[in-house]
């Protein structure tokens, strides 16, 4: 191997993992070995051989593909760097991003977290007095000011989240009606094998998965930053998987830029994936591509679901009522959380939401923070149908 | 067998009739030179577990499948204590006025061996195909414990010792992404991806694995899978449901494809009742219209 080809080969890895494809070293030790036992010169071989072990996510293997083809290829062709340019700017958004396009409106903005940064104590001053905070907490959020949204981002930050357990198939030494023979012979020997007492196993315990599906169509924007406040502090709070997606004209998973340790950086990530903020809403249809693209992958072990919207959908109401079937069949608990119940006089009468109904464990409102410590209370012992 | 190129790979594979497309066969060429277990993933029915019966079969070696599931652990993996035989063991030394000493009770005669033991068992001649099948119906638990063993193919056993591998055992593993596999663990592994095959692939499929079909239906079956898999459906047909249709086909002796049988039969291919509601009657009449002027 030529010591311009492995120059060449160890810059591809570098451009890889700038698209933000998963490529350490040890990978590239590993292809490096790897061309030892196929032919480089047949381009084929060399590439599939370079994505059976540089790709590990079926994800990535478009972008793979693309960032290959045009590598390999000799840069005198025309455009080639405009190229280049439009591949970097599809690079994967699920690590920390550097450079930031301009945000869109409904995104977090950054003069907003400035004014924080530029009056603290302004925060503080309204989280202070015991009065002050009850107010805070039956507030709607629609009605906020820009100060009080600050105090309710904090204030939310100290919510405790907890999702009920389920039994797994694992088990653990406990009293139960389980026989397990393995202790009970390994404590049978210490009196020559008789059997004087029986050891149980009870069943072990887990937390269920959550997955929240949030509305962030027009009719919801004056929710939405706080909403998504919310799905992040829930998010790092729990131990056990936490899927997120947002929808008003078609689906976004936000799982993977939730992630992130710092919060603002985690919105802003958010902000440049989703397309179709504050658009109009097809509920059923984004149920729809929850339903054939993810269901099956984060519906598994007894998930519980929220899905926040207000239910004004424009979209196919038997599409909707038939989505809302299936995904109520594949998960433990179907939540349904709407800002506007929390209005007095508000009555569940739009399309959407007379389709939804039927299907739903549990409607709740999420307009305040009185709601949502409402909705912590009821998800740490949801098995206790009401 | 010992494999010098992946043409050879490719073609003694299908010679075994299985069709691998040029990037599989590179993928597992690689797995097998470079020591390293081979990750598939695809939607069910495209012949992932497949893969490791035919490599079994070209070694002329052993294939031990361990079918995951939920609440798999190391006693239905590795190994678990005869308990029965031990306390029966017990009780026929009482019988003699014996008693047991805890080294005779936990010594190997009274060893279950589970897959995980048996792929890695010293006195192996050639290396056995370990075929670990759908990964993510597993635990994260597991899925730890996996990444210790695979990473220096020996296991523990408390009472008995270290157990090591003297040939290490070529190692498939599948999922069908019901949850995310750990990367730590696909890290470790060469990755492939199966798609659905195209046309000719699945078609040469067919008449590999079921040589008596008639060459009509089998054209008329492909295409018709073909032009599901475009649709809007729930459950997409996988190469498993494209051999079941045909089998049973001809077993009804078909020689073609018309409306009516493909609605009666719908069943083999379709396994969701909103799909088959879809596409029965007038779809089936559409679909198969277009599939006989293009295939002929």
């Amino acid at each position: 191997m030529s010591g311009q080809f492995l120059h060449n080969l160890l810059l591809f890895g570098r451009v890889l993992r700038r698209l933000g494809l998963d490529v350490n070293p040890g990978r590239m030790m590993d292809l490096v070995s790897a061309l030892d036992h196929i032919e480089i010169g047949r381009k084929p071989d060399f590439f599939f051989a370079a994505r059976t072990l540089l790709v590990h996510e079926r994800e990535d293997l478009p972008l793979f593909d693309e960032a290959f083809e045009l590598f390999w290829r000799k840069p005198a062709e025309a455009n080639w760097t405009a190229q280049w340019q439009g591949l970097t700017r599809r690079r994967k958004k699920s690590g920390p991003v550097v450079t930031h396009p301009p945000l869109k409106e409904a995104a977090p903005q950054t003069n907003e977290t400035d004014s924080t940064s530029a009056e603290p104590m302004t925060v503080i001053e309204v989280t202070r007095t015991y009065s002050d905070r009850e107010i805070l907490r039956h507030k709607n959020f629609a009605e906020m000011s820009v100060e009080e949204s600050e105090a309710v981002k904090q204030m939310m930050s100290h919510l405790l989240w907890k999702v009920s357990e389920r039994r797994t198939r694992r088990h653990r030494p406990g009293k139960g009606s389980l026989i397990d023979l393995r202790r009970t012979l390994r404590r049978s020997l210490r009196s020559e094998g008789e059997i004087f007492s029986w050891a149980y196993r009870v069943p072990k315990l887990k937390p269920r998965p959550l997955v929240v599906i949030a509305d962030i169509s027009g009719s919801m924007e004056r929710y939405t930053r706080l909403l998504l406040h919310f799905i992040y502090g829930m998010k790092a709070a729990l131990s056990q998987p936490v899927e997120a997606f947002v929808f008003s004209t078609r689906l976004t998973r936000i799982t993977r830029p939730l992630q992130i340790r710092d919060l603002d950086l985690a919105l802003k990530n958010v902000g440049d994936l989703v397309n179709d903020w504050a658009g109009g809403t097809r509920i059923g249809e984004s149920l729809k591509m929850f339903n054939f693209e993810w269901g099956r992958r984060v519906l598994g072990r007894g998930a519980v679901v929220l899905v926040i919207s207000d239910g004004w959908d424009r979209g196919d109401v038997e599409l909707l009522t038939r989505e809302m079937a299936r995904l109520k069949r594949n998960c433990h608990r179907l939540i349904w959380l709407n800002p506007l119940l929390g209005a007095a006089d508000y009555e569940p009468l739009t399309r959407g939401i007379q389709a939804a109904l039927p299907h739903i464990d549990n409607f709740l409102p999420v307009h305040n923070l009185a709601s949502l410590e409402d909705l912590a209370k009821r998800l740490t012992n949801l098995d206790r149908r009401s | 067998m010992n494999f010098t190129s992946i043409d050879s790979l490719q073609s003694a594979m299908r010679e075994k009739h299985y069709i691998a497309e040029r990037g599989l066969a590179t993928s597992l060429y690689l797995a097998l030179k470079l020591n390293r277990p081979l990750f598939l993933e695809g939607e069910a029915g495209v012949g992932k577990t497949e893969v490791a019966k035919v490599i079994a079969s070209l070694f002329d070696t052993d294939l031990i499948r361990l079918q995951c599931y939920e609440g798999l652990d190391v006693h239905h993996a590795v190994y678990e204590w005869n308990y029965t035989r031990q306390m029966m063991h017990i009780r026929l030394l009482e019988a003699r006025g014996d008693r047991a000493s805890e080294a005779e009770l936990f010594g190997p005669e009274f060893l279950l061996r589970r897959p995980l033991l048996q792929a890695i068992e010293p006195s192996r001649e050639k290396p056995a195909v370990l075929l670990i099948d759908e990964l993510d119906r597993s635990d994260d638990e597991f899925e730890a414990f996996l990444l210790e063993v695979l990473s220096d193919f020996q296991i523990t056993i408390p009472e008995i010792g270290t157990i090591k591998a003297s040939n290490p055992p070529v190692v498939v593993i599948t999922s069908n992404r019901t949850r995310e596999v750990h990367d730590a663990l696909k890290r470790r592994c060469l990755y492939y991806w199966i798609d659905y095959p195209s046309f000719e692939k699945e078609l040469e499929i067919v008449r590999t694995q079921l040589p008596d079909a008639p060459a009509q239906l089998a054209r008329q079956i492909t295409g018709f899978i073909q032009a599901l898999r475009e649709m809007d459906l729930y459950k997409l047909p996988g190469v498993a449901e494209t051999l079941d249709w045909t089998t049973a086909l001809v077993a009804l002796d078909q020689k073609a494809l018309d409306p009516v049988i493909v609605d009666e039969t719908l069943g083999a291919v379709l396994k969701y009742q909103d799909d088959v509601d879809k596409i029965k009657g007038e779809q089936t009449r559409l679909i198969l219209e277009r599939v006989n002027t293009e295939v002929g």
